[in-house]
Formats: structure tokens, C-alpha cells, sequence
């Protein structure tokens, strides 16, 4: 039996009567994370893993949200569901249903490599995996996180000591906090945007450790300024939020900037191809150490890692879903990606 | 290749002019201070300003090496170069990480192992590449694979180049312009002594008149201003000289010491191509240079008889010219068939001379001198020469002249060209104060036209639908069985955003994929303006466009109110608009 189908609302899940990451309201939803594509308004009560709740709670305003730990097993409808850890940002989880002996796991988003602000992905053993590939091309495989974040640190250091600061474009949720997570902070002050620093708060209060960082409205003089990292979301662009900064030195962080012309579109001084999705060595060795026969596809890249999986013996399948918004997730500088955002 | 390369990402990442002047000087001045480094600099002026030598590694060689050292499946190494758009960025992108770091300088790159492989068969040259590529450290290959695919393309210009080499050397930034008119010319192989010939120390005598060396071509603006701003903006017409803008080859014509040799506008040495300027040698005396328009004209024509200066109507549209470009023999039957006359309007050295500060007004009386002398001498033994001058236009106002610039179209001019009667002849196109030439041309013709085909983009805009088909009806609406005829591609003319826009409609309106190109269901309709139309026969529509772009976004047309292939060849020349 099929323990993930497609319907318009969402993925659902038959015998447990619940949708996974639904793009319409439903009355029973498991979140993922909490990006915003994945996690939608509207539904009428959701489970997440706990670091998710406060992120969700932001999000959806006074929906019912239910936290579960990594690995607690909740019972619905005779659906065993469990949440483990995914490794994209705080909170995310895959999630892992098992009914009459068939397991499935809907990976939600995910990355192999251990980024320092939430668990580890955790490899799980199933019948059907739902995987994403938002990078699902043999052109994009990262770097070892250590090599960008000193990239990063040693850009940052080159604008301090000329004097202008270094405004850092990246996700307001998860990509800034993995980059504070690790710049060196006795280069300068750190500045956030605002769409950055309530989610700061949610991560130190869920225990990992940022360094200290300012607002805007903290007063800066122009002698912090010039030595400043600043962290503001790609909308941030060229808005006159960032004047206050003169001439500064811009970055951005994504996994799209591995390919030159999205470098190029974005205009931006450097581009640091840091992301927390799965590169396609990682999505290839988390689909075989599932050890699954059936993989579904979900969004990116879909075309490409479907037929690569079918010619290497799974049966794989794409499924069409709402997510990968690019202008809600990863943000991506344009519809630069194969099939970004058509339905395979 | 590794200062090349840093070079090549500095300038790369720099988004500003100014960043990259200041990566030019860097490595500029580096290079100067180190004559060991003169070689490799030779060549890094050679790429920085334009220069591509001829593809060294075949397309088909190197997705070989793709498909053997990644060993992925070709359908998914084609759609990671889709996604790229560029193939030397995708097999940087694919290749495996080399095993060890060899560095190699440029020059050595260049003169001994890349141009040497021209005389290899492609087993051994396969061999080798392999070779190179398992030591060529990670940074180096997207440059190194530009270059071996000949489309290495630097954002810098030519200007930016020769200004950052008269910085650093101290050389006058005219003197360097003419140091570099030609040194991108195709097939050099470049040494210490070329780098060392940019940068020597300025000696006044050597005007540079040296050889077959061209002056560089001044290069004129574009006149946008309406009419009832003309008079403040340009003064009387009095002052001005006006003279049509011919839609040819921009050509200098010069003759040294019993040699001469024709230069185009794109700093190609082009005599071989177009023997018939030949006959001008012997009625030219040695040391002039003249600027002009290299244009085809009607056979009988070719080398009018008599003094008539003004005689237009002869002159063939530019795809008779295109027909002659490109070919390595010139078959007699094209020599006769295709004529091309130059159409002299400036003279930059006279008697020996550079006569290049002199009054606009003075170099043409010059001019008319020595091209009336050349085709009388001719004229009166027999042998009629394919030179001319440009008509000098007269009118006594702006608004006359508006409206004789209508004709230029009956002739395939693109308008006027506008001459302060003051102005030096100047270098490029710098602005400087008076020293203006004006380009007023004439609004492109244009159709409304259905976006039919949607290809991805390179560069900037790789992986973005940019290039389009556009079509339009072979029929009016009451014919219920027209459909679109495509007749032209543009890329150029929407916006960042706009772009956006229509590659988000074009996924969501895909009919078929045929490889890189989509069909999509008609239902954008664009204003598509284009410089001349000509009939053709390489062309399903029957008709090919010059410059097509996109003027206007037409989103609220509906594709059914686009225009007819009647209407597109209602604008044909002569077809009586």
C-alpha cells in the first residue's frame, strides 16, 4: 500500500489520514521545517519536531502546534510517524511513516554534511523514499563547509581592513545563523536585517550558540560600520535598508552561485556557493543508504535524477509539489535551474 | 595561467568599472616591472582586449573528455550543459579534481603547447589534453577550457585595456590606442617584443606612421534628441557638416611607400578580401589614409565613369555585402556580380602626415582634393577607380533635414552622420568637449510580432529563456487558415525583470522541447524593431531583418491583433511604403 500519495492539497497519507508539508489548508498537518514553503497557513493542526515550534508559531500566528522529539513515535490512525533529524536547518526532520510492516520516508529538505546548528542527517532504512533535489545535477557538489566559511571569514577580513563593510546575502532563516554559526567574530560587529534577528533569538534560545549581534537601531557609529558583517536577506538587495552602509563589499550565499551566469545576474561582488540542500553526491548516497526500491522525486531537478535513478535499477518517479518557491526558500537569483518550478 | 587566472576571476567578480581598472593596473604594473614576464603579458593584453585565436580543441574532443573522466551518461552531461550554457564551464564544473598542481605560464600555455596542437591529429592532441588536464589546478580550468574553446570573453573594453596601459607606462593613451590598433588581428602568436612594443617609452619622431599601421577609427554617438531641441543643442546647421550614415564596412584605406592595405572598423587587415582597391594604388599618392565605407554596388557601376560624386542610387543593401565577408576565395563570378566601391569622408594623413588635429572642415577640402585628383587622372586614361565621396548634404535648417533623412532608407543609409566643422579627428569614443561626431538615425522600422520558440541564454542570462523566435501571421484574421511564420531572433531589449517575466511564461506555456530550443503556445506578442529588411531566400519567411530587438513588451495586445507577413513586407525598399 502507497503510504504517501499526491493530491492537490498536499502529500497525503492515506491510512494515516494526514498530509505532509500541505500547500492548502488541511485538518491534519506534519511539517518538515519551517520555511515557508513547507510550512503554510491555514491548516488546522500541525506536528514538527520541537525546535520547529517556535519557527511555526512565528509563521502561522495562533495555529495548534505540536512538538515530538527526533525519533518519538506518534500513532495515527495505526501510522506509526516519527520525526529524524534532516540536517537542513533547526528543527527540520524527515519524517518516517511505517504501517503493516512498509515503511516510507518523506525527506523533506535535507543536507548530508553536519552544519553545527542542528543534528545531523540520519540516514533511515525504507521501502519508498520522497526525496528533494533541489540540486539535482552533477554540477553542483559543495565544497567542505570549513573552505567556504573561511572564504567568507578572510572576504569579510580583506573589507575591514579597506574600510567598508560586508553586506552577507543569505536566508534569513537557517543560512544566517549556519554563516554566524561560524564567521569569526573578532574581525567586527555583526549587524542583522530585521527579517534575521527574530530567528537568531530562536536558535540561541533552542541552545546553539551565535555570536553577539546588533540591529540597526543599536546605533552604530560609521568607524563599526566599516568593519561590519552585515546579514540581510537577498530581498535586501539594492533597497535603501543597505545605504546606510556606503560603499560596501556584497556576497551571497547559495548554492546557485556555484554556476558563473547566476554569479553574474545577482551583480554581487562575490558569491559563495554555501547550501543546505544536498549536492548530487549527497542526494545519490542518501537515496542508497536508504536502501529503498521506490524513490520519488520531488522538486528541483527533478527530470534528471529521476531518469539517472531509473537507469540504476530504483523505480523512481517524480511527483509534482508546491515547494522550492523560489522566491519563499532558497531564493534562487532567477528561474536559472533546470525545471525550476514547472511540473515535471 | 595561474596569474591569468586570478586575473581573469578578479575582473570577473568585479561589478563596477572602476574595480576593474584597478585589477588591469595591478596586473599591468606587475607585468611591466618583470621583463620575465613580457611574454605571458603579451598575450593576457591579446585576450584582455579581444583576441581569440582559433579553436584549438574541438567541441567534439572535449565532450569526449566529459563523457570518459566523469564517466556520467551523456544525456545528463547535455543537461548539465543546458542548465550552464557554457560548455568550458561545465567540464570545470564535472571534471574530476585534478591530482596535482603544475604551473604553467601563459606564454608557455600559448606558444608552445595550445597552438602547436593545430598540426596534431586528434588522437594525439586527445592524449595530451588528458595529460594537462589531470595537473591543471582546480581555479585554472574555466579559463584555460575559454580559451581552448576560443570563446573566452573578459568583461573589459578595448579602451579600458589601452587607458590601463597608458597608466602604467606612462605612454599617451592615444599613442596606445594606435599601438594597439591590430594586435587582437586573428592567427598572431605574440612575444616578449610585442608587450615590450605597448609599453616603450613615447619617442615624438615615430608618428606611427610606420608600415600598414591604421590610425584608431573616431567613433561617433548617437544623436537621440528631438527635433525642437536641435538648435540649442547643436547650433546652426551652418556649422555642421552632414552627410549620410552608409550601412557598409567601416574601412581605412592606406597607401606608404608603394604598399596599401585596407583596415576595417573591427581592426582586421582586410586588402585580400577586397582586391578591386587595388586599382586605387596607382592614383594615390604614397602617404595618405583615408576613412571611409566599404559598400556593394550594382556591377555596371562599380567604377563610375564620370565625376558624378553624388550618385546613390547604386549601392546595394548590406546582405550584398554580407555575401562577400567570410569567404577564403573570392570566385571571379562574386568579384563581378558583388563590386564594392569605398566611399571616402575623412583623410587622417596627408602627404606624409598625420593630419588628424586639423579642422573637420579642412580634412574634408583635403579630401575632396586628392579623391577628385585620383579619379580624374584615372578618368582620363580609361581606368575608373571604385572610389567616391560621400555627398556633403546641405539644407538650411534641422527640420529640412528631417525630413530628407526619410530617403536615406531607398538607399539602405541608416541616416545621417553629424560633423562639427570644428572637430578634430578623434580617438574612439571618448567624449571630450566639442569633439563630437553624431549618429541621427532614423527610428527602426518595426512589426508586432508572436514570441513562437524560446532558447537558454549564456553568460548572465545562461539557463535563462532570453534568445526568441518571434512570428507573425500569413494572413489576416477573417483567414481562418493563416498560421505564424517565424521570421526573426532577438535577444536583446527587455529589461532584467521583464526577462523574468517571460522565461516564468515560457515553462508554464512549453509545447514541445526540441533539444535547447521550446516551442511555446503563442501568447506574448512583442514590438520588434529592426534597422533594414531585405528579401532573402536562407529565410522561411522569405525575408531577413537587421538588428532585430525588442522595443516594447506588447502585453496588452492579444497574439490575434499581430501583425501580417503582408504588413513586414510592406516595409520593404520599394515595396512603396
Amino acid at each position: 500500500m502507497d503510504l504517501i500519495v499526491p493530491r492537490p492539497e498536499g502529500l497525503y497519507c492515506p491510512p494515516g489520514d494526514f498530509y505532509v508539508d500541505p500547500w492548502r489548508p488541511v485538518s491534519r498537518a506534519v511539517i518538515t521545517h519551517g520555511h515557508s514553503d513547507h510550512a503554510r497557513r491555514g491548516s488546522e493542526a500541525y506536528l514538527c519536531q520541537h525546535d520547529s515550534v517556535p519557527i511555526l508559531s512565528r509563521r502561522l500566528g495562533d495555529a495548534a502546534v505540536q512538538g515530538v522529539d527526533y525519533g518519538e513515535t506518534v500513532d495515527r490512525n495505526g501510522v506509526k510517524v516519527s520525526l529524524h533529524p534532516a540536517g537542513h536547518i533547526l528543527g527540520s526532520a524527515q519524517i518516517r511513516m511505517e504501517f503493516r510492516g512498509e515503511v516510507w520516508v518523506a525527506s523533506g529538505d535535507y543536507k548530508l554534511e553536519a552544519d553545527g546548528t542542528c543534528p545531523a542527517f540520519a540516514p533511515l532504512r525504507c521501502d519508498a523514499f520522497i526525496t528533494e533535489s533541489t540540486f539535482g545535477l552533477p554540477i553542483y557538489h559543495w565544497r567542505p563547509q570549513g573552505e567556504i566559511l573561511d572564504g567568507i571569514n578572510r572576504w569579510w577580513r580583506e573589507n575591514a581592513d579597506r574600510g567598508r563593510a560586508s553586506v552577507m546575502l543569505a536566508y534569513s532563516l537557517g543560512k544566517a545563523q549556519r554563516i554566524l554559526r561560524h564567521v569569526d567574530p573578532e574581525i567586527g560587529p555583526i549587524v542583522c536585517h530585521g527579517a534575521v534577528e527574530p530567528f537568531n533569538a530562536i536558535y540561541r534560545e533552542r541552545g546553539v550558540a551565535l555570536p553577539r549581534t546588533l540591529m540597526v537601531s543599536d546605533g552604530l557609529n560609521k568607524k563599526q560600520l566599516e568593519r561590519a558583517l552585515v546579514l540581510a536577506p537577498p530581498s535586501a538587495a539594492g533597497s535603501p535598508w543597505l545605504r546606510r552602509f556606503g560603499g560596501h563589499s556584497d556576497a551571497f550565499a547559495s548554492g546557485w552561485m556555484q554556476v558563473r551566469g547566476n554569479r553574474r545576474r545577482r551583480g554581487v561582488d562575490q558569491g559563495f556557493a554555501l547550501s543546505d540542500h544536498a549536492d548530487w553526491p549527497g542526494l545519490l548516497q542518501a537515496i542508497a543508504a536508504t536502501g529503498a526500491t521506490r524513490a520519488f522525486v520531488t522538486h528541483g531537478g527533478v527530470a534528471p535524477l529521476v531518469r539517472y535513478l531509473g537507469e540504476n535499477g530504483l523505480d523512481a518517479r517524480a511527483v509534482a509539489v508546491d515547494y522550492g518557491d523560489e522566491a519563499l526558500e532558497d531564493d534562487p537569483p532567477s528561474a536559472g535551474e533546470v525545471g525550476a518550478g514547472e511540473a515535471p | 595561467m595561474k596569474t591569468f587566472a586570478a586575473l581573469y576571476r578578479r575582473l570577473d567578480a568585479a561589478t563596477s568599472t572602476h574595480h576593474k581598472n584597478q585589477a588591469l593596473q595591478d596586473y599591468l604594473r606587475a607585468a611591466v616591472a618583470d621583463p620575465r614576464l613580457w611574454a605571458s603579458a603579451a598575450w593576457t593584453v591579446y585576450f584582455l582586449a579581444g583576441g581569440k585565436p582559433r579553436q584549438m580543441i574541438s567541441t567534439k574532443l572535449l565532450r569526449q573528455l566529459a563523457l570518459e573522466q566523469t564517466g556520467l551518461p551523456e544525456w545528463l552531461i547535455e543537461e548539465c550543459y543546458q542548465s550552464v550554457g557554457d560548455l568550458a564551464e561545465t567540464l570545470a564544473l564535472l571534471l574530476p579534481p585534478p591530482e596535482g598542481g603544475e604551473d604553467v605560464s601563459l606564454d608557455f600555455w600559448m606558444s608552445e603547447r595550445l597552438l602547436a596542437l593545430r598540426s596534431l591529429d586528434d588522437s594525439e592532441r586527445y592524449k595530451r589534453l588528458l595529460q594537462w588536464i589531470r595537473v591543471l589546478p582546480d581555479e585554472e580550468r574555466l579559463p584555460f577550457f575559454k580559451l581552448t574553446t576560443g570563446a573566452l570573453r573578459i568583461g573589459v573594453s578595448k579602451l579600458q585595456v589601452i587607458q590601463s596601459l597608458s597608466a602604467v607606462s606612462g605612454v599617451d593613451a592615444k599613442r596606445m590606442a594606435q599601438r594597439m590598433m591590430g594586435y587582437t588581428q586573428a592567427g598572431r602568436t605574440l612575444r616578449a617584443e610585442d608587450f615590450a612594443a605597448l609599453i616603450a617609452a613615447d619617442d615624438e619622431a615615430g608618428q606611427g606612421a610606420v608600415g600598414g599601421h591604421p590610425y584608431p577609427f573616431f567613433l561617433a554617438h548617437s544623436f537621440q534628441a528631438p527635433l525642437d531641441e536641435m538648435p540649442a543643442l547643436l547650433g546652426p546647421v551652418e556649422n555642421w557638416l552632414v552627410e549620410w550614415k552608409f550601412d557598409g564596412i567601416r574601412a581605412q584605406y592606406i597607401q606608404r611607400a608603394g604598399h596599401w592595405w585596407l583596415w576595417s572598423r573591427g581592426e582586421e587587415l582586410v586588402s585580400e578580401s577586397f582586391p578591386e582597391m587595388a586599382a586605387l594604388q596607382s592614383w594615390i599618392p604614397d602617404g595618405e589614409v583615408l576613412d571611409g565605407e566599404l559598400l556593394v554596388v550594382k556591377p555596371q557601376a562599380a567604377e563610375a565613369p564620370a565625376l558624378d560624386d553624388d550618385k546613390l542610387s547604386d549601392i546595394q543593401p548590406f546582405a550584398s555585402l554580407q555575401q562577400r565577408l567570410g569567404r577564403k576565395v573570392l570566385a571571379a563570378k562574386i568579384l563581378l556580380g558583388l563590386p564594392v566601391a569605398f566611399i571616402a569622408y575623412d583623410i587622417l594623413e596627408h602627404g606624409g602626415a598625420d593630419v588628424r588635429r586639423r579642422p573637420q572642415s579642412e580634412r574634408r577640402r583635403v579630401l575632396e582634393e586628392v579623391v577628385r585628383d585620383a579619379r580624374a587622372r584615372a578618368g582620363a586614361m580609361g581606368k575608373p577607380i571604385p572610389l567616391r565621396l560621400s555627398p556633403v548634404l546641405r539644407s538650411p535648417d534641422w527640420a529640412s533635414f528631417q525630413a530628407l533623412r526619410e530617403e536615406a532608407r531607398t538607399f539602405g543609409a541608416e541616416g545621417f552622420m553629424l560633423k562639427s566643422e570644428t572637430t578634430e579627428y578623434g580617438v574612439g569614443r571618448r567624449r571630450s568637449g566639442a569633439n563630437l561626431w553624431w549618429k541621427w538615425k532614423l527610428d527602426p522600422m518595426s512589426v508586432d510580432a508572436v514570441l513562437v520558440y524560446a532558447q537558454r541564454g549564456n553568460g548572465r542570462r545562461s539557463g535563462v529563456y532570453s534568445d526568441y523566435t518571434f512570428a507573425v501571421w500569413s494572413g489576416p484574421p477573417e483567414d481562418e487558415s493563416r498560421l505564424l511564420v517565424p521570421f526573426a531572433k532577438a535577444y536583446s531589449g527587455l529589461s532584467d525583470e521583464e526577462m523574468r517575466q517571460v522565461d516564468a511564461l515560457i515553462r508554464k506555456t512549453t509545447v514541445e522541447n526540441f533539444g535547447p530550443v521550446r516551442s511555446v503556445r503563442p501568447t506574448m506578442v512583442f514590438e520588434l524593431g529592426f534597422e533594414g529588411i531585405a528579401l532573402s531566400k536562407r529565410h522561411k519567411s522569405g525575408i531577413a531583418t537587421r538588428f532585430p530587438r525588442m522595443l516594447r513588451w506588447r502585453q496588452d495586445k492579444p497574439v490575434a491583433e499581430a501583425d501580417t507577413i503582408e504588413q513586414l513586407r510592406a516595409l520593404l525598399p520599394g515595396a512603396g511604403a
